[in-house]
């Protein structure tokens, strides 16, 4: 079997007594669609927490395409192909649309330690973030600051500068929270095109979406993995059913 | 979206999207406004307008460039700091120094060498403070300042303490220009043509991609770890390039006046300045000037006016500011001027 794109090995994590990760092994392949499901406070947040490196796991050991990242800070797992959209917005309020991109691929580029030139002299970086944009549908917006977005487009954004990183592992934490129902279909559709070689994991509560969106689901209760497999598997295990799946229908 | 999107490949639709306004808007931000030779106008136009006023302008001068060095830290990057007159010090004393004991007094060279020990400071001190944020950090640079001062004061053999450093004899720029301390012109154009410097540097710093990778650090700090950012580098270096342009502030100061005193390292220095930035309007490059224009003016006239209350007038003033215009006083402009342009137009 070749290396994984990502693969976590006994990741454990302890807050004092409270385990929020207990020996947690996953594998994640590149071009994988993979959900990761379960009850609110089952640690799904501080996995990814654990992956993008925001956390220090207590024990085991994080590898990215075979290499150890368990102890690489954050902003230097985003340079090796790690990017994440965030629960709640985590955007840059104040600046337009466009900046924001710029922001990410300037970082990603190595054109954001430049000093004397002005930002409007790289077309390249102007140009490749219009092109995202343009892609999420977002081009009409560019020039909107972030307030003056409706919800579900500043959800857009956040998938935007994940993208900007031109990610090999891309990390969607409830990319749909929030989102009204009339708008979560541009989520939905942003998440069907994104580039096939990427790896994705995605964290939601929403059912329909990751059914629609995952090739393979991995249940998680406690902190502990409770179950993995293809969506059908999970949708008839009777012991999922009963933790998870029975509650949320009614939700 | 198959259908329309062609992203790849052809110059056509890569030529679309570079006229697109946000592009064109991120392309000409950093280009000259029509408006933007106005304070150098006026400046010059004061110059000899008003010259039994050029000691109170280059007073305002130097205020201008120690306000645009700490908008740099706190309204581009968001570094909360009350303890910036720490660097306006060290340059001071520096200058100060050098002069006193005979050591260097040439003004340019002193003035670098301000620079570089304010750039040591921020620099050492930036490191070890700027792992905080918020309240925590407002607090540390404020006693990091103070502890500087006391150390000023204590070291009285060396600093003259609470008297300071009189008389210092700083020699005339390029051999030629001297400096008089009643008739302040060489001090007045020599403050104009360093502040003009510092704030080209400034300028060019916050429209460059650094200065926009600053913009997200005070927008959205965790975000910014997120795509890769070196956060605390950047910040590191913002604020050692700040501290340097304060540090120059103060070696202006101190060579204009010809002494150095605790002053220069004091609270009310740094408080005062931190006012200034807020009325004017932070992370707005010209709410230095404006801020220290209305800010030295009004209690210039208001000190006259009312010698014993003068600071209840600028209280008042900065309670409707914190108030009412949180942008300061170039946020209203903006808004005003906004208003205009959407009732001028068409609907």
């Amino acid at each position: 079997m070749t290396a994984a794109l990502l693969e976590t090995h006994a990741l454990s994590k302890h807050f004092g007594a409270l385990a929020a990760a207990r020996q947690i092994d996953f594998r994640l392949d590149a071009g994988a669609r993979h959900a990761l499901i379960g009850p609110n406070g089952a640690g799904k947040t501080t996995f990814i927490n654990l992956l993008t490196g925001v956390l220090r796991p207590s024990e085991g050991r994080i590898l990215l395409k075979g290499q150890d990242v368990t102890n690489v800070a954050e902003a230097n797992r985003v340079k090796l192909g790690i990017a994440r959209t965030f629960q709640i917005n985590r955007l840059f309020r104040g600046l337009s649309v466009l900046e924001n991109v710029y922001i990410a691929v300037s970082e990603r580029i190595g054109a954001a330690s430049t000093m004397v030139a002005p930002a409007g002299r790289r077309p390249d970086v102007i140009e490749e973030s219009m092109h995202l944009l343009d892609t999420l549908n977002l081009q009409d917006d560019a020039q909107l600051r972030i307030s003056e977005l409706p919800y579900g487009r500043q959800r857009l954004v956040e998938i935007a500068i994940a993208l900007g990183l031109k990610p090999e592992v891309l990390l969607l934490d409830e990319p749909a929270a929030g989102v009204p129902s009339a708008e979560s279909h541009i989520i939905l559709n942003a998440i069907d095109e994104l580039p096939k070689h990427i790896g994705v994991l995605i964290i939601d509560h929403d059912m329909d979406l990751v059914f629609r969106f995952a090739q393979r689901i991995t249940v998680m209760v406690q902190g502990a993995v409770f179950a993995e497999g293809t969506p059908k598997e999970i949708g008839a295990n009777a012991d999922v059913r009963a933790v998870y799946l029975g509650q949320a229908s009614h939700g | 979206m198959s259908a329309t999107a062609a992203p790849s490949g052809l110059t056509g639709p890569a030529l679309e999207l570079s006229e697109h306004p946000a592009a064109r808007m991120l392309i000409g931000r950093h280009r000259l406004r029509w408006w933007e030779p106005t304070p150098w106008i006026l400046a010059i136009a004061f110059y000899f307008a008003f010259p039994s006023y050029l000691g109170f302008g280059t007073d305002l001068l130097i205020t201008i460039l120690f306000a645009l060095s700490l908008d740099l830290a706190l309204g581009y990057a968001g570094i909360l700091t009350l303890g910036h007159a720490a660097f306006f010090g060290a340059g001071a004393y520096t200058v100060g120094l050098l002069a006193f004991n005979g050591v260097w007094s040439e003004p340019i060279t002193s003035l670098i060498l301000a620079a570089v020990v304010a750039a040591v400071v921020g620099f050492a001190s930036g490191l070890v403070l700027l792992r905080t944020t918020g309240l925590t950090l407002l607090m540390l640079t404020l006693c990091t300042m103070l502890l500087l001062e006391e150390g000023a004061n204590m070291a009285h053999e060396y600093t003259g303490g609470f008297d300071g450093l009189p008389s210092l004899s700083i020699p005339p720029i390029f051999g030629i220009f001297e400096f008089n301390p009643l008739y302040p012109h060489t001090q007045y154009i020599y403050s104009l043509v360093v502040l003009f410097v510092g704030f080209l540097l400034v300028r060019a710093l916050i429209y460059s991609p650094f200065g926009q990778s600053l913009t997200g650090i005070r927008e959205n700090m965790l975000r910014m770890h997120a795509v890769g950012s070196p956060v605390r580098w950047r910040l590191v270096t913002c604020y050692t390039i700040s501290a340097a342009i304060a540090g120059v502030a103060g070696g202006l100061w101190a060579q204009t006046n010809a002494y150095v005193n605790l002053t220069t390292l004091s609270l009310d220095r740094a408080a005062t300045v931190f006012i200034i930035l807020i009325l004017g309007g932070y992370g707005r490059l010209y709410g230095a000037f404006v801020g220290a224009v209305a800010y030295m003016v009004l209690s210039h006239f208001l000190a006259r006016v009312y010698p014993t209350a003068w600071q209840l007038g600028l209280g008042l003033l900065l309670v409707v500011i914190a108030l009412f215009a949180r942008n300061g006083i170039l946020g209203i402009s903006e808004s005003l001027w906004r208003r205009i342009q959407t009732m001028r137009r068409p609907s």
